[in-house]
């Protein structure tokens, strides 16, 4: 018997959403086949990293993700210029974490404050992520969403609980949305219906599926996004057509065996290339279920799963 | 390709004797086409449909072992693309290689660094299984020291890697006994490997310059009787390596091309120059159906990440990881210890244990059944709610084995406390630390 390679047939792509403005914004998705399978469809995008910043200086950061930023960890818009100009970033995610009401509960006020001066320093396209509190976050975004009008930012992430507010908001100022839903294809579904509902143009929203830590839930998070693209692509369901986003650097770094020292865990090996390496192999491994949009630490992970995307699609 | 119930039906004897366990020869035939019965429990069928029917109920991707001793391992047997479909089955082995020429002493020292990776997580071992031999100047002697060397003195399983049948047979001679996987049999010296591999029962792959190359080696091989085949379509490049895994996975299942329905190899060693690439192509294949990959050296910091990912992807989606619900001690407890309560999810519970072990503080566990879920979905999905988490501490036996009527709750369940406060009155409920990291600090407080 000869060799027939079986092709699949699509029954739809994955639109693609362009963020930011200018020549600096970027597009991601628009995808006709799977991951990477371009002998049957196209990629036209190549799967974009948005590295992280965050509007308060960390306190449990392991060494190795702290080194590369320690001086400007406490200064959101010097952390935001060095990802631009000394690591290539094309895309920043600032994470809002002093806004969350169990530690230092920072008023949206400040949180648009600090988004601002971000703004300022930085002409690449800008995602800012929450704390997953919805009551809060939806104050948080109403609040940026209409003092940043003039730029359009991605806000995320939206539940179904607060899509009514901060839905609204975005529509009204132009901003794109991150969609998102706990690990599961019908909940993530649903979520975009109550936005398309609301009046949210299809094509500023972007789906964050939920995103487990490498060896803490990433199979999960896997096999839905895995059933997401299914859902997008074998059935052609229009309402999951759109790119995914992974919040990944968050749940890696924080594992303990980012973490341990030598002494502690003799056997993992060097603690910087561990981490390095733990972010890296996550990385890949969610490109390989279809995200576009890794949010990630480290500019030497970064360097690599870039290197990875060019060597797997060029 | 698979037969149908109606059609492995025709080849039965059709005297609906129930011998088999069932009402009739039809029901019979269907458990069989969905792979619930063993053709063995019907002793009526004819040899012929025996033969028919054996090829065609044959898994899609041959399953097999390689090696020997503790680090033998399953490969092939897959029988779906896509993990929540089923599951999948046979784990990425991870190889590294050594050259035919490396000194004993060097050897020694390698084979002592990577045994020692071996990671405890979810109450398995996690480590890598296959030390790749691969000749560098044809000397057969070199060759064969260095396998019997991997065999004789470490766990791990060994892969012989040369194109010279002359060679090949003395490292099989070393270290046979092992199981080892040959590699590899080209167009060149297929007649000779494949004796080889048929004389001392060994899986043997194949090597060819493309996905279309291998079928001819594969179809000439398995007529020679050899069953245990492995494949590697040759590509070295990352994007057509991809391809060529992705397209023999589908053609073994999608169109039952049996000439492919067998595990895969790939060689990150040689498609990268430094071990951070290939820790990435690596990942790439065990996301995406590489059966075994070599490496060029094991490291901490390189092995751990892929073994996570590996036991990620490999878990059974169909059913989470779990423990027995009930009183776990640790650190040998006493009426005097903390109580404190997780849940079932087999994660969880080895997360907690461990911390409270390396705590060395005397503690006992309770692990409520959550339905395999962790803290906070368990708590999200109503199966870690106060009320039920109070009636299990009641019940649970606990009460006769402390004096102090204190019960330790997960940080992340502090919405809890009222509920099992009500649950428990007269017990002191503590919302413990969200992160087991800082269990220990928590209980030598
Ligand atoms: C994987 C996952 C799933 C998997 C299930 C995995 C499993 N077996 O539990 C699936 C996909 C099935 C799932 C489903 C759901 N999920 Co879910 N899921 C996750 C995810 C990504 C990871 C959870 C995990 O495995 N954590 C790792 C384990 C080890 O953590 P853990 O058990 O909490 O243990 C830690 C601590 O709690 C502590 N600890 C544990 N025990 C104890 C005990 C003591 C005494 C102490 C001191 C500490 C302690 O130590 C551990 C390590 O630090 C999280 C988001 C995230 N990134 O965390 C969401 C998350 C937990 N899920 C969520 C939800 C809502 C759901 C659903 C209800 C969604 C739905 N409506 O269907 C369902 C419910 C399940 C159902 N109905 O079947 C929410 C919960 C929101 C909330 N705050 O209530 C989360 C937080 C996601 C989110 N942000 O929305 N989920
Ligand atoms: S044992 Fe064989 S012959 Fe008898 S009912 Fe079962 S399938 Fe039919």
């Amino acid at each position: 018997m000869s060799f027939e390679f079986y092709k699949e047939s699509y029954a739809g792509g994955i639109k693609p959403i362009s963020i930011g403005k200018g020549d600096k914004a970027i597009t991601v998705g628009g995808e006709t086949c799977y991951p990477f399978y371009q002998f049957e469809g196209e990629m036209p995008h190549k799967p974009k990293i948005a590295m992280e910043i965050w509007d308060m200086a960390p306190e449990e950061w392991p060494a190795a993700a702290l080194e590369p930023f320690k001086d400007v960890v406490s200064d959101p818009a010097a952390w935001a210029k060095k990802c631009v100009d000394e690591f290539g970033a094309e895309l920043i995610v600032l994470q809002l974490k002093s806004t969350d009401p169990n530690g230092t509960d920072a008023s949206p006020a400040d949180a648009s404050a600090t988004v601002k001066k971000v703004l300022g320093a930085v002409d690449v396209p800008l995602i800012i992520w929450g704390v997953a509190n919805h009551e809060k976050d939806e104050a948080v975004f109403k609040q940026i969403a209409e003092d940043c009008q003039d730029v359009q930012l991605t806000i995320g992430p939206v539940e179904d609980t607060n899509h009514k507010g901060i839905g609204a908001a975005a529509m009204g100022y132009g901003h794109a949305i991150i969609s998102s839903s706990p690990i599961d294809v019908n909940l993530a579904k649903q979520v975009n219906i109550l936005l398309e509902n609301l009046g949210m143009p299809m094509d500023r929203v972007i789906i964050d599926p939920t995103t487990g830590g490498l060896g803490y839930g990433m199979e999960y998070s896997y096999s839905v996004m895995e059933r997401l693209r299914m859902a997008a692509m074998a059935q052609g369901d229009d309402k999951l057509q759109m790119p995914m986003i992974n919040n990944l650097a968050n749940e890696v770094w924080k594992c303990k065996e980012a973490k341990e020292t030598v002494e502690e865990a003799p056997t993992l090996g060097d603690p910087e290339r561990r981490g390095i390496l733990m972010e890296t192999v996550g990385a890949v491994t969610y490109l390989m279920a279809g995200s576009d949009i890794l949010i990630m630490r480290h500019p030497e992970s970064i360097r690599l799963v870039k290197a990875y995307i060019d060597a797997i699609m060029d | 390709m698979a037969l149908t119930g109606i059609q492995i039906f025709k080849l039965l004897p059709k005297t609906n004797c129930k011998e088999c366990g069932v009402p009739t020869c039809l029901a019979f035939a269907m458990n069989l086409a969905s792979g619930k019965a063993e053709l063995d429990s019907c002793p009526y069928v004819s040899e012929e449909a025996r033969a028919q029917l054996s090829e065609a109920s044959a898994p899609p991707i041959r399953p097999f072992t390689i090696g020997k001793g503790v680090r033998k391992a399953a490969t092939g047997g897959e029988t779906v693309q896509y993990r929540h479909e089923k599951t999948f089955y046979s784990p990425t082995l991870l190889a590294a290689q050594v050259g035919s020429d490396i000194a004993a002493a060097d050897l020694e020292a390698k084979l002592k660094a990577w045994n020692a990776l071996q990671f405890e997580r979810v109450g398995l071992n996690l480590r890598p299984e296959l030390v790749a031999v691969k000749d560098v100047n044809g000397d057969a002697g070199a060759f064969a020291a260095v396998a019997k060397q991997v065999a004789e003195t470490s766990e791990f399983n060994v892969i012989l890697i040369t194109e010279d049948a002359a060679v090949m047979k003395a490292g099989v001679d070393a270290c046979g006994f092992k199981r080892p996987l040959m590699y590899a049999a080209t167009e060149a010296n297929a007649d000779d490997f494949g004796a080889i591999a048929k004389d001392n029962d060994l899986p043997l792959a194949i090597k060819a310059d493309s996905v279309d190359g291998l079928t001819a080696l594969s179809e000439k091989l398995t007529g020679m009787g050899i069953k245990d085949l492995v494949l590697d379509p040759g590509s070295r490049d990352p994007k057509q390596s991809n391809q060529d895994m992705i397209g023999i996975r589908r053609a073994a299942l999608k169109d039952g091309n049996r000439a492919v329905g067998f595990p895969t190899i790939a060689f990150p060693c040689e498609m990268a120059s430094n071990i951070d690439v290939e820790t990435m192509l690596a990942a790439m294949y065990i996301a995406k159906y590489g059966s075994i990959v070599v490496l060029s050296d094991f490291t901490g910091e390189n092995v751990f990440p892929l073994l996570l990912e590996r036991l990620n992807i490999f878990t059974d989606p169909q059913r989470p990881m779990t423990v027995t619900e009930g009183i776990y001690p640790i650190n040998n407890p006493d009426e005097n210890s903390r109580v404190l309560v997780t849940t079932n999810f087999a994660l969880t519970y080895f997360i907690v244990s461990g911390e409270i072990e390396a705590s060395k503080v005397p503690t006992w566990l309770l692990v409520k059944d959550s339905e395999g879920l962790s803290v906070l979905t368990a708590w999200a999905a109503g199966k870690f709610a106060g009320d039920d988490v109070g009636m299990f501490v009641k019940k649970c036996g606990i009460v006769d084995k402390i004096k102090n009527q204190e019960i330790v709750i997960p940080g992340y369940a502090a919405a809890i406390v009222g509920d099992v406060e009500e649950e428990l009155p007269g017990w002191t409920i503590t919302v413990g630390p969200r992160e087991a990291a800082h269990i220990p600090g928590f209980l030598k407080a």
